[in-house]
């Protein structure tokens, strides 16, 4: 791509994706990357932000919740008020319900197995910079691995993300119908990722980096990279007419 | 130091899938139990000005109040 962002990719000891999505936003977008410790405090200099995939501190307690008292999370919850891209992928969206930056939790899969697998999901929302390049409806297809991944939240929790348009994929088969077999966990409502109120924080459950090179049988998943950082260089542009 | 005893369950409605899993094993074992839930049990020495937040560590941190439940006991009374 043409323009360079920088993204930061966190590790916390036990994460297990974070040099695959290292290597997506360096080897194939081209984009600067940050590798940030869990323990470091300040998240300067860095435009977006990935939680990775994993099984941080050993899913010890509940998946996510250790790691969502890591000394960093101070600075990534300022970096998320401050309306910059954040994307949590399956144990990254564990950690930000654990954090409370996305609503809900992700609770052992219903029938008790672990899922890896291909899945399909459905765009639901393109109001989020890791979704403003994809279309909505699209079909997509990106690999899931996880023993906890059922999404669950209160029917009033569910009822505001459906109003305020922040369900952002869903389970689907690979026409797009969200019949009981394409659901791999038992999510509430089909529901495979969701955003902030603010649009800028993501979590999903399928694994869009390992969907990003044809080697490993989908490149679907590099849209969402790619497309918050048409989102960020589009913003970082002056207006057209505009003064500086 | 005192020492205290927090059980948590997940809530009735939410799968318990090592519940479910051992209550297979204890019926293929040929017992006629009918239900089985899986909690955990962690025990904390605290300072005696410490006890009035056990509750709140629970909240924020031991449990997730959404889908889990929590009870505290001191485990000097238990003995």
């Amino acid at each position: 791509m043409s323009g360079r962002t920088t993204w930061g990719v966190v590790t916390f000891p036990g994460s297990n994706c974070d040099r695959d999505c290292q290597h997506v936003l360096r080897a194939i977008l081209g984009q600067t990357v940050v590798e940030v410790w869990h323990e470091n405090r300040s998240l300067d200099g860095i435009d977006a932000l990935v939680l990775p995939g994993g099984f941080s501190y050993g899913d010890y307690l509940r998946s996510g919740a250790v790691a969502a008292t890591a000394p960093v999370m101070g600075a990534v919850r300022a970096f998320a008020a401050s309306g910059r891209p954040v994307l949590g992928i399956c144990n990254g969206f564990q950690v930000l319900t654990e954090a409370g930056l996305l609503p809900g939790a992700l609770v052992r899969n219903r029938g008790l197995r672990f899922r890896c697998a291909a899945a399909w999901v459905r765009v639901e929302s393109t109001e989020t910079p890791f979704t403003a390049g994809l279309r909505a409806g699209q079909i997509m297809q990106m690999p899931i691995a996880h023993g906890d991944g059922a999404y669950l939240a209160a029917p009033e929790a569910i009822a505001a993300l459906d109003a305020q348009r922040r369900v952002v994929f869903r389970y689907c088969d690979r026409s797009g119908r969200e019949v009981p077999a394409a659901n791999p966990n038992g999510s509430l409502a089909h529901i495979a990722g969701i955003a902030s109120p603010a649009g800028n924080v993501v979590g999903l459950m399928p694994h869009p980096e390992r969907a990003s090179e044809l080697l490993l049988g989908s490149t679907d998943g590099r849209a969402l990279f790619e497309s918050a950082v048409t989102w960020m260089l589009g913003r970082r542009a002056p207006a057209a007419g505009g003064v500086r | 130091m005192p020492t205290v005893r927090i059980t948590i369950m997940l809530k009735p409605g939410v799968l318990d899938a090592p519940g479910q899993a051992v209550l297979q094993g204890l019926r293929a074992l040929g017992y006629e139990v009918e239900g089985v839930r899986m909690g955990k049990v962690v025990e904390l020495a605290v300072p005696e000005p410490m006890r009035g937040r056990l509750d709140e560590m629970c909240r924020r941190f031991l449990a997730n109040p959404l889908i889990e439940t929590w009870r505290i006991e001191d485990l000097e009374a238990v003995r």
